[in-house]
């Protein structure tokens, strides 16, 4: 058989978004991915630059839907970086554990379309299940369920509700219960062993070299965890370990990610009974001006690292802002880690790299 | 000469009813026990409790406009399901619904099903190739490799029962479990025929685990991607009776068809278990295997199609081998119950 | 010192003052040599390019390179200046980073920048036959931007 070129996308049945790849095959093999994006460009670059810097939070829970709160932090935390804001204590605790809560829903709903694409239909149901509570838990404090638009330079919009602290708690203690019955389900599964194992590698060189981050990279053995490179908020004073596996494959990075959601629980379980009592926004004034200058910050999200450079000429509008996103530098490791692999595989693969598409085309 | 006419169309009518009934329960029955392990109800509108629900949806295919594609051969493209399900139903005469209710009972009952059970591969490539679409011959053929590689091995797991019993008649392999049924009478060699053959004939009816030809929806829908309306739904159908017939001949050969559950000869509870009816236990066993095989769907994730013919020729066909070699052995010695 | 080490290779650099990351300013022609050493010698060990920016100053472009070393962990910025806007090019560092063949695609795109040596530049988010670069200050779309 000759060169096969086929489309995948822009619609599919995996819950990824709008990604066009044009695939040639030969045979059963993939020769090259090529990803075609667009499709969900909303040149949210460009638009920022019409925005002032308490508006221009919003647009980027659009972006990754998924950490939405993770999102909003790094836009928080670049804005207090160029202004020279002290965030309050209770802020910053209470900044943490919904970054951490978001981590966890955006790593279920990973896992549930993750063992969808591998042929495991009922896996994705459960995981729905657990991530419902975390919605409820935010709707209650956040007011929305997917883009929360809660965290402000200087803090949080508001205080937390007060059946915060309990409902998490209980939340802790049901979802431990939860992980070890998805490992029994999936992860010892030996058909889901064989699909994700020795599929989709990718070695720690080439990992730094395509800008992988989160844990595309962490799976590779690279140590880039933003929150203990460079820590922001109370991140610095909690105990937990990074992920890191050595092979790089499919199967490293499901690992990683599973272990990501033991270690978030951990950090939630240190932080969430010793909310200090205080301010939850810093005093700021109504209309906030940068100084000349560029100023970037980078947090961790549920993808990787996602930065966010201001150039800003003194206005109230930033004059370029460009968004870092890590699911850009994670796709362009696709074609790299198909080549050579089945059609089959790279189902599997897109799964485990977690693309969400408005994040790629902002 | 009349009366067997009237024989012929009683039968004719019945095997179309049991066709039809049985395709509007498995189609329901799937749909309601894959939503209880997804912690969902399931259809519950239409009808008492969704019981409708099949019904409405064989109505809605019914209505819907036949589209044949244009470069496709229009004989064989119209044939193609017919031989599907033609083959499906030629494969209810040998199997025994009750105590005497067998519509007929050839002295090769087994051979019969064995040989008619590969008929449905030739409506298969015939629906892929008439397709005109490089994806549904695609789709087709993988499909064909699969089911062929598989009959393998469910058909050396039937020649072990085979050779307990001695002979290919049906009644006589369930009249031979009545000191108990084959799985356990036959302890270690039945056993792992058993279980070879569930996995056998999982695969034959492309279900999942096995179902990558079919379920690899970012490129085909498998060999039925050009069908709609009636055609369609002859092939969904087919499926499902496949489906029942397979596990039905499993029953039958392994845990005893409508013989009930008797020990030995403890004539006292073999007594009691004999109040049953008999097409009670039939139907019994053979939806407990249903229910297994539905299970299996929504439990496992797909196996890549080479990894699924791997487990086929380089671990079901061996073991099988090995074991029919001990069953030889095992029958020969007299070692079993 | 990173300062002086830089400099002796690019003697017409120069440096930003009180920037969070040590930011050096050099002109577009020196980029692929600059990207060099920066890659290879095992002092810097720049690895990890995290971050490639477009910017308009109105009278000329400007490409920011955030770079990063996952052996010394330090970070460096460095910004190449383009002097001609409308034949605007810069030698492309794909075979350096990989990371940089997405990334410059997309300041293609956007900005017009034309990375001389790149393997397949074309227009990434837009159409392929999308007249202008939007993220210019001086693009002008009467139908779809809206001037607030």
């Amino acid at each position: 058989m000759g060169d096969l070129i086929i489309n995948v996308g822009p619609q599919h049945p995996s819950t990824h978004g709008v990604l066009h790849l044009v695939i040639t095959l030969n045979g059963e093999t993939v020769k090259k991915v090529e990803p075609h994006l667009g499709y969900i460009h909303r040149s949210i670059e460009k638009m920022c630059e019409s925005l002032t810097y308490r508006q221009f939070i919003y647009v980027t829970s659009r972006m990754d839907y998924l950490s939405s709160h993770i999102n909003n932090h790094a836009c928080a935390l670049v804005v207090e970086k160029g202004l020279q804001i002290e965030v309050p204590q209770r802020a910053q605790y209470i900044r943490v554990i919904l970054d951490e809560l978001t981590r966890l829903a955006s790593h279920q709903l990973w896992w549930g379309a993750m063992a969808m694409d591998v042929g495991a239909i009922t896996p994705f149901f459960h995981a729905f299940r657990e991530r419902e509570i975390i919605n409820d838990i935010m709707e209650q404090t956040c007011g929305a369920r997917l883009t929360m638009n809660f965290i402000v330079p200087g803090g949080c919009m508001y205080d937390l509700h007060p059946d915060f602290v309990k409902r998490v708690k209980d939340f802790i203690v049901f979802f431990k219960s939860k992980l070890s019955e998805y490992d029994e389900m999936v992860t010892n599964n030996p058909i889901f062993q064989a699909r994700m194992q020795n599929v989709g590698s990718i070695t720690k060189e080439n990992a730094i070299s395509y800008g992988c981050s989160g844990p595309v990279a962490r799976a590779a053995g690279v140590v880039c965890d933003v929150r203990k490179l460079s820590p922001y908020d109370v991140y610095s004073q909690v105990e937990f370990t990074e992920a890191i596996e050595k092979e790089g494959d499919c199967f490293a990075r499901y690992k990683v990610r599973m272990k990501e959601m033991n270690e978030s629980m951990r950090i939630i379980e240190q932080l969430i009974d010793n909310i200090p009592e205080g301010e939850f926004q810093a005093k700021t004034k109504a209309v906030l001006k940068l100084p000349k200058g560029d100023f970037y910050s980078n947090v961790e999200t549920a993808r990787g690292d996602f930065g966010v450079y201001i150039i800003s000429e003194g206005g109230t509008t930033p004059y370029r802002i460009k968004f870092r996103s890590p699911g850009f530098c994670n796709l362009s490791a696709l074609d790299h880690m198909a080549r050579g692999n089945k059609i089959g595989d790279l189902v599997a693969i897109m799964g485990s790299l977690d693309l969400v598409i408005p994040d790629i085309d902002r | 000469m009349l009366t067997s006419l009237v024989e012929l169309t009683i039968v004719g009518i019945f095997v179309l009813t049991l066709f039809a009934v049985l395709g509007l329960v498995l189609v329901f029955m799937e749909r309601k026990v894959s939503a209880y392990m997804q912690i969902r109800l399931g259809p519950n509108r239409v009808g008492y409790k969704g019981m409708a629900q099949t019904l409405a949806d064989t109505i809605k295919l019914l209505v819907k406009e036949g589209l044949t594609p244009d470069g496709a051969d229009k004989f064989l493209f119209n044939l193609a399901p017919f031989i599907v399900m033609i083959g499906a139903m030629l494969l209810m005469a040998p199997i025994p619904f009750a105590k005497n209710s067998q519509i007929w009972d050839l002295n090769i009952g087994v051979l019969y099903i064995t040989a008619v059970s590969s008929i449905s591969v030739i409506g298969i490539l015939m629906a892929g190739w008439s397709s005109n679409n490089k994806y549904s011959l695609l789709g087709a053929m993988r499909s064909g490799a699969q089911i062929v590689s598989y009959e393998l091995s469910a058909g050396l797991a039937i020649i072990s029962i085979v050779i307990l019993t001695g002979s290919l008649k049906i009644s006589d392999i369930i009249a031979s479990q009545e000191t108990g049924w084959w799985l356990f009478k036959g302890h270690i060699p039945a056993l792992i025929s058993f279980v070879i053959f569930i996995i056998a004939v999982t695969a034959e009816t492309n279900r999942a685990p096995f179902d990558m030809a079919e379920a690899e929806s970012e490129l085909t829908a498998g060999f039925h991607t050009e069908y709609s309306g009636m055609k369609f739904a002859l092939f969904f159908l087919a499926e499902y009776v496949n489906i029942f017939i397979v596990c039905a001949i499993g029953a039958t050969l392994f845990l005893g068809g409508w013989m009930p559950f008797h020990i030995g000869n403890w004539a006292g509870f073999n007594h009691l278990m004999d109040f049953i009816p008999s097409s009670i236990w039939f139907f019994g066993k053979t939806f407990f295997l249903i229910f297994v095989i539905m299970w299996f769907r929504w439990t496992f994730p797909r196996l890549r199609i080479d990894q699924l013919l791997n487990l086929e020729w380089k671990y079901l066909l061996p073991i099988g081998m090995f074991n029919l070699l001990l069953m030889t052995i095992i029958a020969i010695m007299g070692w079993h119950f | 010192m990173l300062q002086e080490k830089l400099l002796s290779i690019c003697p017409t650099a120069t440096f930003e003052e009180n920037t969070q990351w040590p930011t050096i300013n050099i002109e577009s022609t020196e980029w692929r040599r600059l990207a060099e050493h920066l890659k290879n010698d095992p002092e810097l060990a720049f690895d990890y390019l995290f971050c490639i920016t477009g910017v308009d100053w109105k009278t000329h472009l400007t490409m920011v390179y955030h770079l990063s070393s996952t052996i010394h962990r330090h970070t460096i910025v460095v910004k190449a200046k383009i002097a001609d806007r409308n034949n605007a090019a810069i030698e492309s560092v794909y075979n350096i980073w990989a990371t940089a063949e997405l990334n410059e695609r997309e300041a293609y795109d956007l900005f017009g920048i034309n990375f001389t040596n790149h393997p397949d530049l074309r227009r990434l988010f837009l159409t392929d036959d999308w007249v202008g670069y939007p993220l210019r200050k001086d693009y002008e779309d009467p139908i779809n931007m809206i001037k607030l």
